[in-house]
């Protein structure tokens, strides 16, 4: 029995968040009213020429920089010619020959491994609008306000050995994107899609299989459920010894499945050439540098350190090392050194996360210092608070703001580690539990435990679980009840 | 009356703007030239405005008062611009070009937008929906192409001064034909914003006036920058007003495949007199030889060709011009509305152009000619090393009657070998009358210079305009 392994590559459109369009001085934004924010410019009329927008390049250099790739000077953009109504140009101005940046790679981490995904190329180019078809009335509507909205496309070499890793990748890209303020990359809004390339080879071969395209991509899981879903299409054709056409298909996400959106035979032709009305793209050198020097730990690069150096799990680690709020958080807090990197990572992806999702709403509108958390976190570690209790002050910390003290204080949440205090609700406990403490004797261990929960109960999560447990221990043994 | 006169006759009170304007407009009406296309029905307020001016004491800018007639490939903003085309038949743009604002800032007087070619395509202006335009020297005739349209408005009077484009010799070839002066400048130095595009990195905007200095003067105040068209490279405003002495050790390289077997040995003959005449009054000619001329044609037409099938791409019928009546689907309605809506040249053009850029194609036919584009470059820059500027016919003959376009549009193609170089290169070049040829038509000599050396072209051209006592005179004499 052969055994087949898949090769992936990766397309990654992202819409750069930049003030203006691409090509003209429209406003770049979501969401606005159909056929607003359009200028004869973006609309094609004739007569119009593009401007290219220098934040658009910066940004793209910026990516290209964040994933290591070489900036090509004297980069220049082609027309990609193709008829649909959605652009009305009828051509997209991409970059085909010479993009802006080339050779570039993204260490990615995929359970536990590293995994060095190479890129080929991210170029610039401008999207389209949209098509809104209405079924009721059989007519199609024209959205124009999308046309002109810069994009980056970040093109992988077929580096990636499985949907996991496409995952991992994707969520890198992404978290790396929105760390340098490049892009958006809301899925939902479609400012980051991606088109996915597909292949099985025999397992170990050097060569390449018949790869198939697959478009409409729009979400990360998205992008898992296609490649498993490709890669079990194409296996079940090898198995068959049915041979696999190169071809593009669409993916339903819906239905879990994709069809055939065109053959080899009909592919497009989109007679690419050099755009006549841009010239050559120059990027000083001085900006260039000025980014490489400004660029900060990236958060795949956090990933890295917060797993291998600082001893955190995986999955718990991406939820910081990707969200940059919450890695800010996270550093800031570990810096005053009052608390371990663990007790601080499972508040940020505990709590923290919770609450943010419940509320749906962002650190940055949280009061919540760094400060605090830590001292937070180091009362915790010492002891000097039950969790239960760090849970209720970290809330109002969240939403209230204030000092650990004083919130522990006001809501009478100090830890009572007084042994005459603990030994009387001790004492209390286990005369209302003659049978546990039968069992006990008996040598059923477990029993300790209720009668620890019962004190912790009565005391309202305020008694020092250590000490209470000495104290339990000591009463039942000591026979005094 | 040249636009220096109408400018003494203004300031000194002896005409008016209006009087100017009725006195064009009277000979449009009467005219059987088929010029234009759509008259402006705002050119009366603009004279008027400079008639306002002079009679409160107010500074005239360059053009006030001066009928000025517009090319209707350039964006009028609220008046019709159609190309010529039935596709644009009744598309009004919401712009001004580049050029317009400048003219009206200049006080122009905007008279009416004039016929040509369909979207710039051909050298007779008669592929207009709009019929073709007719040779003021001689009616049966065609005025050339395919600015034809104003150079037979310039010719005949119909307008002082006239924008035409050029991108391929689409104003010095309908200029030589008609007997006057037409200007392509360097690639970059006008604005295209507004120009509907053809074949964007050929064209230019360029000017046509029945005197070196008229023309000069419309150069100048429509060249310089644009922010909406960052091709436009000029970083500032040209004075291109013509120098004296302008033959004095002027060295003018003869190439010898621009004086060919496609060339008439009417126009061969008027230029080399006119050339010997240069030389007398203190030019250096330099016989040299450009060999890549020789495939100029042949990039010229797959580049322009390349670059309008996906300039014209847009017409799908959708969001302006031309939408057809006829369709089911979408795509249909793309495929009917672009039947309907485009010539028979346009559309021969579009399939060249999407055959010379197609996959499998594209190195033979594309890639090659851009080499070649290259290669002529660097051909003239090695001619400019021994000389100035280079001369040549500006059109093979004389205006060709109407009605004869050959059958086989490569013959028609190859008519373009003495002026699609400099659009090729991005060099700038001046159209002059030299002479006549048969029937007493008028001949035209082309000057191609470096890179912004507009002012010598016209320096050279004013010289032999004014040592020959006019290019009225000179026409008229046969050449000297």
């Amino acid at each position: 029995m052969v055994e087949y392994e898949p090769v992936i590559g990766l397309e990654v459109h992202a819409e750069l968040k930049t003030a203006s369009k691409m090509y003209c001085s429209c406003e770049n934004r979501f969401g606005a009213e159909p056929n607003t924010l359009v200028c004869p410019v973006c609309m094609g009329l004739p007569g119009t020429l593009p401007r290219l927008n220098k934040k658009a390049v910066e940004l793209a250099v910026k990516a290209g920089i964040a994933m290591n790739c070489t900036i090509q000077q004297g980069s220049y953009q082609d027309r990609k010619n193709y008829f649909y109504p959605d652009l009305p140009k009828s051509y997209q101005i991409s970059q085909s020959e010479r993009p802006l940046c080339k050779n570039g790679y993204l260490d990615v981490l995929v359970e536990g491994q590293r995994k060095r995904v190479r890129i080929e190329r991210i170029h610039i180019e401008e999207d389209a609008g949209k098509l809104i078809h209405d079924p009721q009335s059989g007519t199609t509507l024209a959205d124009y306000v999308r046309c002109g909205v810069p994009l980056i496309e970040i093109v992988t070499e077929p580096d990636i050995g499985s949907s996991q890793e496409a995952h991992a990748f994707l969520e890198t890209v992404r978290s790396t994107l929105k760390a340098l303020d490049i892009s958006d990359c809301k899925m939902q809004e479609g400012s980051v899609r991606c088109d996915v390339n597909v292949s099985l080879r025999e397992k170990g071969s050097p060569s390449l299989g018949t790869r198939c395209e697959m478009k409409n991509v729009n979400s990360f899981s998205g992008a898992v459920r296609g490649i498993e879903y490709e890669i079990s299409r194409q296996l079940r054709l090898l198995t068959a010894r049915e041979t696999i056409r190169q071809e593009t298909r669409r993916w339903d996400d819906a239905k879990g499945l994709s069809t055939v959106m065109r053959t080899k035979e009909n592919a497009m032709d989109y007679r690419f050439f050099p755009e006549p009305d841009l010239g050559l793209i120059t990027v000083p050198e001085e900006l260039i540098s000025r980014i490489r020097s400004s660029m900060p730990e990236l958060p795949g690069e956090k990933l890295f350190r917060y797993t291998e150096e600082l001893g955190l799990k995986e999955q718990e680690a991406k939820i910081i090392a990707f969200d940059t709020e919450k890695a800010r958080l996270f550093e800031a807090s570990l810096s005053s050194k009052k608390a371990s990197a663990r007790t601080l990572c499972s508040l940020i992806v505990g709590e923290i996360t919770k609450f943010l999702k419940d509320n749906s709403c962002e650190i940055r509108d949280m009061r919540l210092t760094p400060e605090e958390l830590a001292e937070l976190a180091g009362d915790t570690e010492q002891g000097r608070i039950s969790s239960s209790s760090a849970k209720k002050v970290l809330k109002e910390l969240l939403t209230v703001g204030g000092n650990v003290k004083e919130i522990t204080k006001r809501l009478g949440l100090e830890q009572d580690s007084d042994p005459e205090s603990i030994k009387k609700l001790v004492t209390q406990v286990i005369a209302q539990q003659p049978e546990a403490v039968r069992e006990f004797r008996n040598g059923k261990t477990s029993a300790l435990n209720h009668i620890i929960g019962l004190c912790m109960k009565a005391s309202k999560g305020r008694a020092d679980p250590a000490m209470v447990r000495k104290f339990a221990e000591k009463l039942i043994n000591d026979k005094e009840v | 009356m040249t636009v220096s006169q109408l400018r003494e006759l203004l300031l000194g009170r002896k005409i008016s703007a209006e009087e100017i304007l009725s006195a064009h407009l009277e000979r449009v009406h009467s005219s059987q030239l088929n010029a234009y296309i759509t008259l402006n029905e705002e050119a009366l307020r603009a004279a008027q405005e400079t008639d306002r001016r002079i009679s409160s004491g107010e500074d005239l800018p360059p053009l006030a008062g001066i009928p000025v007639a517009v090319k209707d490939n350039i964006s009028t903003k609220g008046l019709r611009t159609t190309c010529a085309s039935k596709m644009l038949e009744n598309y009004v743009p919401p712009y001004d070009a580049g050029v317009v604002e400048r003219l009206k800032k200049a006080g122009a007087v905007i008279i009416g937008k004039t016929n040509m070619d369909e979207f710039g395509m051909g050298s007779t202006s008669e592929n207009s929906i709009f019929g073709a335009v007719r040779n003021p020297r001689d009616p049966s005739r065609s005025a050339g192409g395919s600015s034809g349209g104003s150079a037979a408005a310039v010719a005949a009077g119909e307008a002082v001064l006239a924008l035409g484009t050029d991108t391929g010799g689409s104003v010095r070839q309908p200029a030589a034909l008609c007997g006057i002066v037409g200007i392509k400048p360097t690639y970059g130095s006008t604005s295209r914003s507004g120009l509907i595009a053809f074949a964007s990195s050929l064209e230019q905007v360029g000017t046509l006036g029945r005197t070196t200095a008229d023309a000069a003067l419309l150069q100048s105040v429509i060249s310089g920058p644009d922010p909406m068209d960052p091709t436009c490279v000029m970083k500032s405003e040209a004075d291109l007003s013509p120098e004296k002495g302008g033959l004095l050790g002027l060295r003018i390289g003869v190439p010898e495949e621009l004086f060919g077997d496609k060339i008439s040995d009417s126009a061969k003959t008027a230029v080399m007199k006119a050339l010997r005449f240069m030389e007398k009054h203190g030019a250096v000619l330099v016989p040299l030889s450009i060999p890549e001329l020789r495939y100029s044609v042949s990039a010229y037409y797959i580049i322009a060709s390349a670059e309008a099938s996906s300039n014209l791409g847009r017409y799908d019928g959708i969001r302006f011009g031309h939408s057809s009546q006829d369709h089911g689907s979408l795509a249909e309605l793309c495929r009917n509305s672009r039947s309907e809506g485009f010539g028979r040249e346009v559309k021969r053009r579009i399939l060249l152009g999407t055959y010379v850029l197609s996959s499998g194609y594209a190195d033979r036919y594309y890639r090659r000619a851009a080499a070649m584009r290259k290669r002529l470059c660097a051909g003239f820059e090695e001619a400019f090393s021994s000389c100035d500027v280079i001369a040549s016919p500006s059109a093979v003959g004389t205006a060709p009657l109407l009605g004869q376009q050959r059958t086989d549009p490569t013959e028609l193609y190859t008519s373009d070998i003495c002026t699609v170089s400099a659009n090729i290169t991005g060099l700038p070049a001046i159209s002059f009358p030299c002479g006549s040829g048969e029937s007493s038509l008028p001949l035209g000599a082309q000057l191609i210079g470096r890179k912004f050396a507009e002012k010598q072209l016209i320096s050279a051209a004013f010289a032999f305009e004014e040592l020959t006592g006019g290019f009225e005179n000179v026409i008229r004499s046969g050449g000297v």
